[in-house]
């Protein structure tokens, strides 16, 4: 009796485990997985809640994602030429793509940062810089295309760029590579206190068109992120640096020796006053500014050859530096401009600066010597607390509109969230893997947008299917609403996203353009409708001017065109309707096809090589009739006397 | 008595809304036309209800072959309607002054509503016509010829009104706020013939 009671026993407990357990599973499985699911699901057809802009980096491209559902919804070209439409190959564009070292079809696109009115993103342009080939780019948010790259003269490494002012008076450019300034053939070993870092003030004004204003000729450290002051600390800019050490040589170590580097303080507004009243000193340059002309749809390319140099010694009060522990990368400023965080990256601490301690300090002349007769204020003067033991290797930090902030640390992989002013930890949360930077919408600005956030990991390892040894990076979607963080999704990112922005949908998509409108093209090769098309030769250059509609090119028929001409197809596309592009493709192009928007007008070169009869085509799937959007070309051979005509529908001109 | 003269003398001025309002609107959508292209008759012609509808709409049309929409010189209803409708305003007008110094029988009134009714049906009949003619007159070098299972070419005459499928379009075809305020007035005239008739019989 007494076995039998056990064994009941022993069977009921048995039962209660099994049942416990079958709950606890279906609750994790079941309730969580579809909260989850239902946060970033949007439904087909339903728009995203936030527009996000991450970079591409080595891709050189912005790439345009929605949130939160993490779909990708455009790739805009910016510093790397782009067959898919043509950028940087096209007549009109290639010229973009123009620096003081020639046509460079490459770039490394970085920071993207949105303009901001009153410390808060305006949904006008975003911009990004371009770090290889020192460039900063503005992309229009009504076209989504870019309006504007300018090359920075006398900076190497374009990376502590491309941050704006809280009224996007300027958008800077920092030096990440310490160079001789200006360039000169010189022994690398005598870098130390001959190589210089200039930051760069770019001014930009109401139409968003970049002028440079000055350059502030700093030490030769390595300025590596920067972030403006905002509220009461409006007028500065902050820079972190590293490689104080001046080492030229296996930096890994050598640039790793001093216990601190420094931040630099820089008073852009009383810069920017000494420059207006005559201050500083024109120095040869050679950079060259590339502006799109909406009216003309095309690139005006100008070379410039001096720019404004300002010695910060020159100016009292201009630049401070403030010692920051263990070469510090990402230098983030909170929402009330008070905090400026230093991310050590090679500490487990963060350390944060006061900007109101920082003013008295100066007030005070507390300092610690000075670095190359820039003062270095004392390290406990400007310190408002330390983030004590939070990670492994601080990276970057953006903030929420709760009083919080987040931390991504590489080496331990994860992100932190803390108190701003009590500098405790409140949550962390792994990253998949070894983050970056991370994102919220306005995280940057004085209006941070507490919903979303997003981890940009530099590791992606096994989270998706295998793709061979190259792999596409991963960020990762968090929902950052409540007091902990919760990872909701994973989603592939294209080339490798550095930084990113994101703006509410609702700002900017009312303005996205649908066309652009053919009475307002100005090109000086558009044919606006069917009876301007037209072939005119002017020696060995043969000039089509060309339209597309559905379903046919005019003309559709070329000939005269002979072997060592060189053919340019100027196509317009004559349609007025939201999203009917037209592709003109043509056999054995050495460039790449063009992809034409309603009303635009867009230009590739040809140089046939063999006589024979040769097919161009729509790449577009533009309409039912796509697929017989095609055309002939007729080339003889050099020297033949085949006479031009050009035609549609057996309709022929000749001249 | 002068209650009706009035109303018979805004029904008669709320045609004039015609001059500033569409009388009818067709809508096109399609499966790639989300967000419909549209086009607002009015009596003295057609436009679209965005800038480029009406191009975009012969873009579309010109696949199965469909003439282009009428500019208002090539139809002669775009040059007669105004004055038609004007003119009947102004005798609408003068019916209602002369009735509201007991000038003129209240038939008069019925008179105007009829002619008017008249002259709307014609209207209507010469509209139908002409999308008959606009959906079955086409190209004989059309790209898309599409037959009935009977081998006779498709119909693509849009509906008088209504919602009706044609190919992957719906169309649909509903008077706007000119045909409104006509029939609003038409309803006026009609209504001051039937008070007057009654005062008179009262009267009697």
């Amino acid at each position: 009796m007494k076995k039998i009671t056990n064994f009941i026993a022993v069977f009921a407990l048995a039962a209660i485990f099994t049942s416990c357990n079958q709950n606890d599973e279906g609750e994790k499985s079941g309730a969580m997985a579809s909260s989850a699911a239902e946060k970033v699901y949007v439904s087909p057809g339903e728009h995203d809640e936030y527009y996000a802009f991450l970079s591409g980096g080595y891709s050189g491209n912005l790439t345009v994602y929605g949130l939160p559902s993490g779909r990708m919804l455009k790739e805009i070209p910016v510093f790397s030429q782009f067959p898919t439409n043509g950028y940087g190959y096209s007549e009109e564009t290639k010229d973009m793509l123009k620096t003081s070292f020639g046509m460079v079809p490459w770039g490394d696109s970085h920071h993207p940062d949105i303009s901001q009115t009153n410390g808060e993103i305006d949904g006008r342009w975003i911009f990004i810089n371009e770090n290889n080939t020192p460039r900063i780019a503005r992309i229009s948010l009504e076209t989504f295309e870019t309006e504007e790259i300018i090359e920075i003269p006398h900076s190497a490494g374009n990376h502590s760029s491309s941050y704006v002012t809280e009224n996007t008076e300027y958008v800077v450019a920092g030096t990440r590579f310490s160079v001789p300034y200006p360039q000169r053939d010189m022994p690398i070993d005598e870098m130390k206190g001959n190589f210089k870092g200039p930051l760069t003030f770019i001014a930009v004004d109401d139409d968003g068109h970049m002028e440079i204003d000055f350059q502030v000729d700093m030490p030769g450290f390595n300025y590596d992120l920067s972030h403006p002051g905002r509220g009461e600390s409006h007028g500065w800019f902050f820079f972190t640096t590293y490689n104080t050490e001046e080492s030229h040589t296996m930096q890994e170590v050598n640039a790793s020796q001093n216990d601190k580097d420094f931040i630099a303080a820089v008073n852009w507004k009383k810069i920017s006053e000494y420059v207006e009243n005559g201050g500083g000193e024109i120095m040869d340059a050679e950079y060259v500014h590339n502006v799109f002309d909406h009216d003309t749809q095309t690139t005006i390319s100008t070379t410039k050859n001096e720019v404004l140099k300002v010695d910060p010694r020159d100016i009292p009060g201009a630049v401070f530096f403030m010692p920051t522990p263990k070469s510090p990368h990402g230098c983030d400023v909170d929402p009330s401009g008070e905090y400026i965080i230093g991310n050590g990256k090679l500490s487990s601490d963060l350390t944060v600066h006061s900007f109101s301690k920082m003013l008295d300090a100066i007030d005070n002349e507390e300092f610690d010597g000075d670095a190359y007769g820039i003062p270095v204020l004392k390290f406990e003067s400007t310190l408002a607390g330390t983030v004590k033991d939070a990670g492994l290797g601080p990276l970057h930090t953006e903030f929420d509109d709760k009083g919080n902030a987040y931390t991504t640390f590489f080496i331990s992989s994860e992100v932190v969230k803390w108190k701003v002013g009590s500098w405790e930890v409140l949550d962390r949360q792994p990253s998949y893997y070894s983050v970056g930077h991370l994102m919220i919408s306005g995280g940057n600005s004085r209006k941070p947008d507490g919903k979303y956030m997003i981890s940009l990991n530099k590791i992606t390892k096994d989270r998706y299917l295998p793709t061979g040894p190259e792999l596409e990076h991963s960020a990762q979607l968090f929902d950052i609403s409540g007091d902990k963080m919760e990872l909701l999704l994973d989603f592939p990112t294209h080339g490798e996203p550095h930084y990113a922005a994101a703006i509410k949908a609702d700002k900017i998509k009312e303005n996205s353009k649908k066309i652009y409108r053919l009475d307002e093209n100005n090109h000086k090769y558009a044919a606006l409708n069917e009876g301007e098309t037209k072939m005119v030769r002017e020696g060995n250059e043969v000039h089509v001017y060309m339209t597309t509609v559905r379903s046919h090119f005019a003309p559709d028929n070329l000939e005269g065109i002979h072997v060592g001409d060189k053919v340019y197809f100027h196509v317009t596309n004559l349609e007025q309707d939201f999203d009917v592009p037209h592709g003109f493709a043509v056999i054995g192009a050495n460039t790449s096809e063009l992809l034409i928007m309603p009303g635009q007008t867009k230009t590739i070169t040809w140089e046939p090589k063999k006589p024979g009869v040769w097919p161009f085509y729509c790449t577009d799937f533009c309409s039912a009739l796509h697929q017989e959007m095609q055309g002939y070309i007729r080339v003889s051979a050099e020297g033949a006397n085949t006479p031009m005509k050009w035609g549609l529908d057996d309709e022929y001109t000749s001249n | 008595m002068k209650r009706s003269a009035i109303l018979m003398i805004l029904g008669s001025l709320l045609l004039l809304g015609l001059f500033y309002f569409p009388l009818w609107n067709i809508q096109l959508g399609a499966p790639q036309y989300p967000d419909p292209m549209g086009m607002n008759i009015f009596i003295s012609g057609i436009e679209g209800e965005e800038e480029f509808d009406i191009q975009n709409i012969d873009g579309v049309n010109h696949y199965i072959g469909m003439k282009k929409i009428p500019t208002p010189a090539e139809m002669w209803e775009f040059q007669v309607f105004p004055i038609v409708i004007g003119g009947m305003a102004a005798l609408g007008m003068v019916i209602g002054v002369l009735g509201f110094f007991r000038k003129i029988h209240p038939s008069w009134f019925l008179g105007w509503f009829i002619l008017m009714l008249v002259l709307g049906l014609l209207g209507m009949y010469d509209f139908n016509n002409w999308l008959l003619d606009y959906g079955t007159d086409l190209d004989p070098k059309a790209i898309i010829k599409l037959t009935d299972p009977e081998g006779n070419p498709i119909n693509y005459k849009p509906p008088l009104f209504g919602t009706q499928k044609i190919l992957n379009f719906t169309a649909h075809s509903y008077p706007r706020t000119g045909a409104y305020l006509m029939f609003v007035g038409m309803t006026l005239t009609l209504g001051a013939w039937w008070i007057r008739k009654k005062a008179l019989k009262t009267i009697k």
